[in-house]
């Protein structure tokens, strides 16, 4: 089968990779682990904490938003994924575009989103591995609110230990924007480059 | 679930079911039975009747509710929000009560119990709540998850006009603690009124405290339709604990990295 012959020879490839790495780094080439995972997310979530405790106005805050998902999150797979089907179809320069955008626009609306959590606090209370990644469970406690449960998705695929879905109390993200951006490409009967412009704007 | 038949029929009579009710109900729960997978996927057959009834809430809440709301929100002072708050949700205590024995979630009903009798004592008359800071917060339930636990399926997902997002056997789930809410049968009619205006002025306390999040779901999404089911379904399915099924999330890395 076709697809087994290219997994193989990218798997050599991977081995191979990964060999030459490990001479050079020995600590590099580990594979991510349950506390890797965690690690990361516990990076994230002190960055977020420090974000909406820093005081600074919204549009300063969403800006270090935007770094912040660009650090610790796997942006192009979360892109590619919010788009479905119609990624298979754009062009490398169409996708990259798209990427571009998507960080903007996603930084901006989980970005007002954290905001919320001004005055509150996020703890990681586990981690564990779930099919081929691992998941992270954290608990954000809000003034006034009883706790909800925050789940992240980490995968080290990308070559990084990334996250690639934020789960709120069972609503994961990676389901909702590709629900969303395939409703705002049907509204632009399918026109990819009219949306890439226009999710700058939202 | 064959054991639990005998057991239900005993709890609903002792919490004074009408024949009828107890009839229709165990047929459901008899019919029901087989199916405990946890669902998957989107099961909407009636979209566009969905739709209609979304536009109709989106007007309702533009011009009613949302404007209410804020209203309610900018009037109050936060104490008196959320003393409304609590007193409405300890209405619920008894409601959840009888649900977690339905349940057989003896333990849950013990909590459920110790809370509404601290709210209610201590709390005077549930305005406080002094039960969360002692270690009992709040374990909300409902009829509908009570016909879930019964092994009854999710069924086709709906909209209801005022109510929202729901599922058909959630839906026959808001009837019943609507029709059968121990606190509304026991109080007398004027206290029973005002306990349900408590729950509409809590209502209205939490379209204005969620505001900024409601609005971005109604108001902001390309297909408000497509996203609130997509949020109810989910994160009711969670609530439901019917999200340990792995497949049940995306996995972006089978596919993406592929040339």
């Amino acid at each position: 089968m076709q697809n087994n012959v290219k997994l193989t020879r990218r798997g050599f490839a991977a081995v191979f990779g990964a060999g030459c790495l490990s001479l050079a780094m020995p600590r590099m080439a580990l594979a991510l682990t349950v506390d890797d995972a965690r690690a990361l997310v516990g990076r994230t979530i002190d960055s977020v904490n420090s974000i909406i405790n820093s005081g600074k106005s919204e549009s300063a805050m969403l800006g270090d938003f935007e770094k912040l998902f660009a650090r610790y999150a796997d942006v192009p797979v979360i892109a590619r994924s919010a788009l479905g089907v119609a990624a298979k179809s754009a062009s490398k320069a169409q996708l990259s575009a798209f990427t571009k955008s998507f960080q903007g626009y996603i930084s901006r609306k989980y970005g007002r989103r954290f905001r919320e959590f001004i005055g509150g606090r996020i703890e990681v209370t586990g981690a564990k591995p779930l099919k081929s990644y691992f998941e992270v469970v954290s608990v954000a406690y809000l003034q006034g609110d009883a706790p909800f449960d925050l789940r992240w998705h980490v995968s080290d695929k990308s070559g990084k230990d990334l996250f690639f879905n934020i789960i709120i109390e069972g609503v994961n993200m990676l389901a909702s924007e590709r629900a969303e951006i395939g409703a705002l490409l049907d509204k632009r009967k399918g026109n990819l480059d009219q949306l890439i412009a226009d999710l700058k704007t939202l | 679930m064959n054991v639990t038949i005998p057991l239900l029929s005993f709890d609903c009579t002792n919490f004074r079911f009408g024949r009828a009710l107890l009839v229709t109900v165990l047929s459901v729960v008899v019919s029901g039975c087989a199916n405990t997978n946890a669902p998957q996927g989107i099961t909407d057959p009636n979209e566009a009747a969905n739709r209609e009834t979304h536009n109709f809430n989106l007007g309702l809440d533009r011009a009613l509710v949302r404007p209410a709301a804020g209203a309610y929100g900018s009037v109050l002072p936060e104490p008196v929000k959320q003393g409304v708050s609590n007193f409405a949700s300890n209405l619920d205590g008894p409601g959840d009560v009888a649900n977690n024995l339905l349940q057989l979630r003896f333990g849950k009903a013990g909590h459920n119990t110790l809370r509404f009798a601290v709210n209610t004592i201590v709390g005077i008359g549930g305005l406080f709540d002094p039960a969360t800071a002692i270690g009992l917060p709040e374990k909300p339930t409902d009829f509908g998850e009570t016909l879930h636990v019964w092994g009854m399926p999710e069924g086709n997902y709906v909209e209801l006009p005022f109510v929202g997002p729901s599922t058909s056997r959630d839906f026959v789930g808001i009837i019943v603690d609507v029709a059968l809410n121990p606190v509304r049968l026991a109080l007398p009619l004027p206290e029973a009124n005002y306990a349900t205006i408590a729950k509409v002025a809590s209502a209205l306390g939490d379209r204005d405290r969620y505001s900024e999040t409601v609005d971005s779901i109604l108001y902001d999404s390309a297909d408000s339709y497509a996203q609130a089911r997509l949020l109810y379904l989910q994160n009711r399915r969670f609530e439901l604990g019917q999200t340990a099924g792995d497949d049940s999330f995306v996995d972006p890395y089978e596919d993406p990295y592929a040339e």
